[in-house]
């Protein structure tokens, strides 16, 4: 096991990181923006190093100062979080030529894990459904259209370096699709440097439903269940849980089974997550696999008992995994709300600013995962997740009663967050009979603008 | 007009921050600036981003006229209501 570890991180991930480190006596070391100096993983770390200026590609994405940093503190692995480096195949490979233990997979797993075409590929190989889709990137309109006849509409056009919901472009007909395809050429090349894009069939209202995935150097590989995160604007998850109300148990065993087989066809290594879409008719597709820790994983740890970044870093040091999700005996109802600081009435407008009212919910059934505190000021240079409330109880009606209950609790303030916006959610009758699907959160919203 | 002559008087509007964030002159680093100082904007034409947590929105023209003055510089943080540019506008 190892005896320091660096966090390349920030925010509240990085506070559960070193939370868990401390548990397992672990020393630790934040690296920090000058931005953050007053951030809370900077003050509960053992150790810290200041690694660059406030914007985020000058310190948390600064490959650079944080080997530096790592050498310097004779760190023995570097855990990345979310976001910034988790999913840098160059970065986990500099961190093995520099003898430093990358936390995660490898660093061929996140290069395809990066590469969705590839990816797809080799699962359809394995037998995995794939969700129809060309093959290879599109470049030309006249291209478009014939292969959008073949599949039929609705296609979605998505930029192959895409990621987090970004270089999507619906299409409900060629019409559409004649007007959008130039246009999602240019936004994946203003976004992501080039404009590669490929087309996928549209699935109508379907459910996202994702399996945490497990894997030990010796190719053992098991899954902890799934989560359901179909509550999302923009692509960006809002509301988890675990487990989903619309899996039976045969469709759980059936689609758990296709998700170790998903992590196994590219020879998976440490944590990681198998999305997938479910149709109306229980057809399941598999999306994408996400190669690092989940903003979300906190719903798998109450229903099954698992830390997730304890076994991680387990893995890491390479020990092995001793139990299958069987043997856990998962039980009760998870359900995590993001709480942003995002003006819901105001098109989600970021609110920067000093917290000064904080009063975090607590009691029975209730996990707050957070880096806020009172004077705390937020940031402008970094996202506005500000916390993630999760509620636990042995039903979902009783999860749903407490998130309810602790969202009322919860008071930050001046700045606007998404605690309103979850306090309806939680009172509307198809989201408390489990009935939703992508779409479900269009009816809070008032009418967006097409831009922002 | 009637008599053949158009009068336009010149006022003289501030663009300021709507919140703190980065301030972009231009689309993507390769790329040239939305506007320079002595160029004609319509209402509502781009002049410059500003991302706030990540988030990216449209710095718009309040009026038709002449930028005069750039007054931040590019990739620099900016305040709530910083001036950013000023605009002579016609009326």
């Amino acid at each position: 096991m190892f005896s320091k570890i660096l966090i390349a991180n920030r925010g509240e991930i990085a506070v559960r990181i070193i939370r868990a480190c401390q548990e397992l006596g672990i020393h630790t070391v934040a690296v920090y923006s000058e931005a953050d100096l007053n951030s809370l993983h900077v003050r509960l770390a053992d150790e810290k190093l200041c690694i660059g200026s406030p914007m985020s590609r000058k310190s948390y994405l600064n490959i650079e100062n944080i080997i530096a940093a790592a050498k310097a503190t004779k760190a023995e692995a570097i855990h990345p979080g979310y976001g910034y480096l988790a999913e840098n195949g160059q970065f986990a490979k500099r961190c093995a030529s520099e003898g430093l233990v990358f936390i995660g997979p490898t660093p061929e797993n996140l290069d395809l894990a990066g590469d969705k075409i590839t990816a797809k590929s080799i699962m359809e190989k394995a037998g995995i459904p794939i969700i129809p889709c060309s093959r290879g990137t599109i470049d030309t309109l006249e291209e478009a259209v014939r292969f959008c006849k073949k599949i039929g509409y609705p296609v979605m056009i998505k930029a192959t370096a895409g990621g987090g919901g970004r270089g999507i472009r619906i299409c409900t007909s060629e019409e559409i699709l004649r007007e959008e395809f130039a246009v999602a050429r240019m936004e994946a090349r203003a976004a992501f440097g080039h404009d590669g894009v490929y087309i996928e069939k549209g699935i109508v209202d379907p459910r996202h439903v994702e399996f945490q995935i497990l894997a030990d150097q010796w190719g053992t590989i098991i899954h902890l269940g799934e989560r359901d995160c179909s509550i999302q604007r923009r692509y960006q998850k809002l509301v988890e849980e675990s487990p989903s109300p619309r899996l039976t148990p045969q469709l759980r065993l059936k689609m758990g089974e296709t998700a170790i087989a998903a992590a196994k066809a590219v020879k998976y290594f440490n944590a990681g997550t198998v999305e997938f879409l479910l149709d109306q008719e229980d057809q399941f597709y598999f999306m994408e696999i996400n190669a690092r820790i989940q903003v979300e994983h906190p719903v798998t740890e109450l229903v099954t008992g698992i830390d997730l970044i304890k076994e991680q870093i387990r893995l890491a040091s390479g020990e092995r995994l001793g139990y299958r999700y069987e043997d856990l005996k998962p039980r009760g109802w998870a359900i995590e709300c993001r709480i942003n600081a995002e003006d819901p009435e105001r098109n989600f407008l970021p609110c920067p600013g000093v917290i000064e009212e904080y009063h975090p919910p607590g009691g029975f059934g209730i996990r707050l995962d957070t880096h806020i505190y009172q004077g705390y000021e937020l940031p402008m240079f970094y996202d506005s997740l500000i916390g993630k409330l999760v509620s636990y109880d042995l039903t979902r009606d009783g999860a749903i009663q407490i998130m309810k209950r602790a969202l009322k609790e919860f008071r930050v303030k001046p700045i606007k967050t998404t605690i309103p916006l979850y306090l309806k959610i939680m009172d509307d009758p198809f989201f408390r009979q489990g009935q939703f699907s992508t779409s479900f959160i269009k009816k809070f919203l008032p009418e967006e603008e097409d831009e922002t | 007009m009637s008599n053949g002559l158009s009068v336009t008087t010149a006022k003289r509007v501030e663009v300021r921050a709507p919140m703190s964030g980065i301030f972009y002159r231009k689309p993507a680093p390769d790329q040239l600036p939305y506007v320079e100082v002595g160029h004609t904007v319509e209402k509502k034409q781009v002049l410059a981003l500003l991302e706030t947590m990540k988030v990216f929105q449209k710095i718009k023209s309040p009026a038709a006229g002449k930028i005069v003055e750039i007054a931040t510089e590019n990739e620099t943080a900016v305040k709530d209501q910083d001036l950013l540019f000023v605009i002579e506008a016609q009326s």
